[in-house]
């Protein structure tokens, strides 16, 4: 059996297990399809948490993006799973305590603001749309690497599968898909770790392995009993690279860490599943088992990282860096298969039959250079998504083991994209419709709008994949800091000050969005829009790049919201009762029929 | 019951613990894994230094502990000033 035929029956064997659930777990009410009737066990909902968190770009780029950097990129790893101490202690449970549907919802309550919540919707549906956007690209993406399936026609059929399960489910049926989506996803990433870690240290732990000594009889001149990481800093080093375990700048690495995790705190796509437990005792265990289930992953994903990077620089140098670089003739057969993607690329510079690796802009890099007759580095093309996608094939695994990764990073990919979409929908039927527009709205009738907001929804996100702005990748920096300068302070003020007012907490948000959008827009161009930025990044504030400014604007948002709200009113005394009472556990089961 | 006193306590015991808590949270990453690293650089682990492993996977078992730490402590608080869910 040819491999795509395989990856075929792995991909159609886990939409038929989605589909199947979302038969099973179908919406019968406006709880069910806002909140699943909050009847979600707080272990899957911890499950259903981490799939709707990691996206494609856990599941594909992280492992690369930490391998080209090393240590630098660790910044990843503790800002995505940072956040979730914050939401732990400072949001979640007070938010289902409050028993409502949407994050907006609380805001607009807390303020006692139509105008707050309006302002909620519009930082929820930025944040949502962005992020959205890459996911639906990213299952296209999976889809024409595995299956050879055009990326649009692939992103079409992701966008009929999630409008079948979410439309019909809502989110009972989008907790119960993340789950399975979980098992897929966490299955395809382990299994190939576990073998490259077995046969390069000897442990079937990715993540202990990443600290162990090298095995015995392994390629590339690598010594036996010499710890991996002092191994690959050795090698990088040789070819002129930067050593993977050094510093370049600490400072900007810890403001963007804590740019991460506020902004994964205030992420309303994670906040809303903290609803679906029966109590708030749960929402706080329910956190905690989140992130055992992201950490399964994200304590492998440096491994694979390390792991995969040392393999490919063992491909290329054989006989180690002093000895021939590997022939054109003798590439393996998974370089070949990846080259026709387009993602690995190689081109003999120096006519010498063989490729050479290397950092030709170093100082190291040109000695080798002048030792070897090179002419610079000849591995042309080297994406970073390749150390996770082709990782089954340079361990030597079967071909389902890739069947699984194709289904893996389709499952990442989809339960990310219906999490959003479940939050957009939301906030339009829940705050825009039934709050605003139409209050005398049936309970049915609500449903049916919500069940018609998602198909939108659904309908938009296709679009805007299949369109993406040039500025995608740009884009997902403005996700995260409207998330940390908007929503997370004003939420958290809401909960643990019962001095901001409306005036204060629009203020406080406006001047987060603002200065958010403004610091982004001043460097990245105006909308984005390419050759409209008006400053260049030699001129950032403080040496401050945009992508970091999150908790900056955060700091905005504080200030303003609490030099407005000492200058202007108190807050009324229900408002300060609701807060008393969102900050006991007690009466939350009342909340549950309102 | 809106302001009564054991309220009030309950509050501030929940915020010396989310503060204990929060501390705890940025000394390992900001501290260790990323501020503090050439302090502990002298303590070697698996070829590297402590900071390193901070950085890749220490601070994400703090995370862990802290977060389950954070809610066994919390539902016993609630119980202790009889504001649990019934």
């Amino acid at each position: 059996m040819d491999q795509t035929t395989l990856n075929f029956i792995f991909v159609g064997a886990s939409f038929a297990l989605y589909f199947g659930i979302a038969i099973w777990a179908r919406a019968g009410s406006t709880s069910e399809f806002y909140a699943a009737g909050r009847g979600v066990n707080p272990v899957v909902n911890g499950m259903a948490t981490a799939a709707d968190w990691m996206s494609a770009a856990s599941f594909i780029s992280m492992a690369g993006l930490i391998a080209f950097t090393g240590y630098n990129n660790s910044l990843f790893l503790m800002g995505w799973t940072g956040g979730y101490v914050l939401m732990a202690m400072l949001l979640a449970p007070y938010l289902r305590k409050f028993g409502k549907y949407t994050v907006p919802e609380f805001v607009g309550d807390r303020y006692y603001s139509q105008s707050a919540r309006v302002v909620a919707v519009v930082c929820l549906i930025v944040i949502s749309t962005t992020y959205v956007i890459g996911q639906m690209a990213g299952a296209g993406v999976a889809f024409s690497r595995f299956l050879e399936v055009e990326s649009d026609s692939g992103l079409i059929i992701a966008a009929c599968v999630v409008a079948v399960y979410a439309v019909l489910g809502g989110m009972k049926g989008i907790t119960y898909t993340q789950v399975a989506q979980y098992c897929v996803l966490i299955i395809a990433y382990t299994i190939p770790a576990i073998f490259i870690s077995l046969q390069l240290t000897g442990n079937p732990i990715p993540g202990l392995g990443l600290f162990s000594t090298m095995n015995e009889g392994l390629p590339g001149g690598v010594e036996a009993g010499v710890p991996l990481l002092t191994t690959l800093d050795g090698l990088l080093t040789d070819l002129g690279f930067n050593e993977y375990t050094a510093t370049t700048n600490p400072w900007l690495m810890a403001l963007y860490t804590l740019s991460l995790m506020i902004g994964t705190a205030g992420l309303p796509h994670v906040i809303i599943r903290f609803f679906t437990v029966p109590r708030v005792a749960d929402a706080r265990w329910s956190a905690g088992w989140a992130l055992v289930f992201i950490a399964l992953l994200y304590l492998t994903a440096p491994a694979v990282g390390a792991m995969a990077r040392l393999n490919i620089i063992t491909t290329m140098w054989p006989n180690g860096v002093e000895g021939e670089a590997v022939a054109v003739d003798d590439l393996p057969d998974w370089f070949r298969t990846w080259e026709v993607t387009g993602l690995l690329g190689v081109e003999d510079l120096n006519g010498d039959g063989m490729i050479q690796y290397y950092n030709a802009g170093s100082e190291a890099g040109a000695a080798l250079a002048e030792a070897n007759g090179l002419e610079g580095n000849e591995l042309v093309t080297f994406n970073r998504d390749i150390l996770v996608l082709a990782n089954p094939e340079i361990a030597q695994l079967p071909g389902w083991v890739i069947g699984l990764i194709a289904a893996g990073g389709l499952a990442a990919a989809l339960s990310t994209a219906a999490g959003l979409l479940l939050a957009i929908s939301s906030a339009i039927s829940h705050d825009l419709i039934k709050s605003t527009i139409n209050p005398n709205i049936s309970e049915k009738g609500e449903l049916m709008a919500a069940r018609i907001s998602m198909l939108v929804a659904i309908v938009v996100a296709t679009y805007l994949g299949l369109n993406p702005p040039g500025f995608a990748a740009q884009v997902v920096a403005l996700a995260f800091g409207l998330a940390a300068a908007s929503l997370f302070p004003t939420l958290m003020m809401g909960i643990f000050s019962k001095r901001i007012n409306s005036k204060g907490a629009v203020a406080g948000m406006l001047a987060g969005l603002v200065s958010t959008c403004l610091y982004l827009f001043l460097y990245l161009g105006w909308f984005f829009i390419p050759g409209t930025a008006m400053l260049d990044s030699s001129q950032y504030l403080f040496g401050i790049p945009p992508t970091h400014f999150g908790p900056i604007g955060a700091l905005f948002n504080f200030i303003v919201a609490y030099l407005v709200s000492n200058a202007t009113e108190e807050v009324p005394q229900e408002i300060q009762e609701l807060v008393e009472s969102v900050r006991i556990p007690r009466g939350a089961g009342a909340a549950v029929d309102h | 019951m809106a302001d009564s006193p054991s309220n009030n306590e309950y509050w501030s015991a929940n915020i010396r613990l989310v503060t204990i808590c929060l501390v705890i949270w940025a000394l390992c990453s900001f501290g260790f894994g990323i501020l503090l690293r050439p302090l502990i650089s002298g303590i070697a682990v698996g070829g590297t230094d402590l900071g390193f492993w901070f950085a890749q996977q220490g601070s994400i078992l703090v995370f862990l502990v802290l977060i389950f730490f954070y809610a066994w402590r919390m539902n016993s608080l609630d119980k202790q000033f009889g504001v649990d869910e019934e």
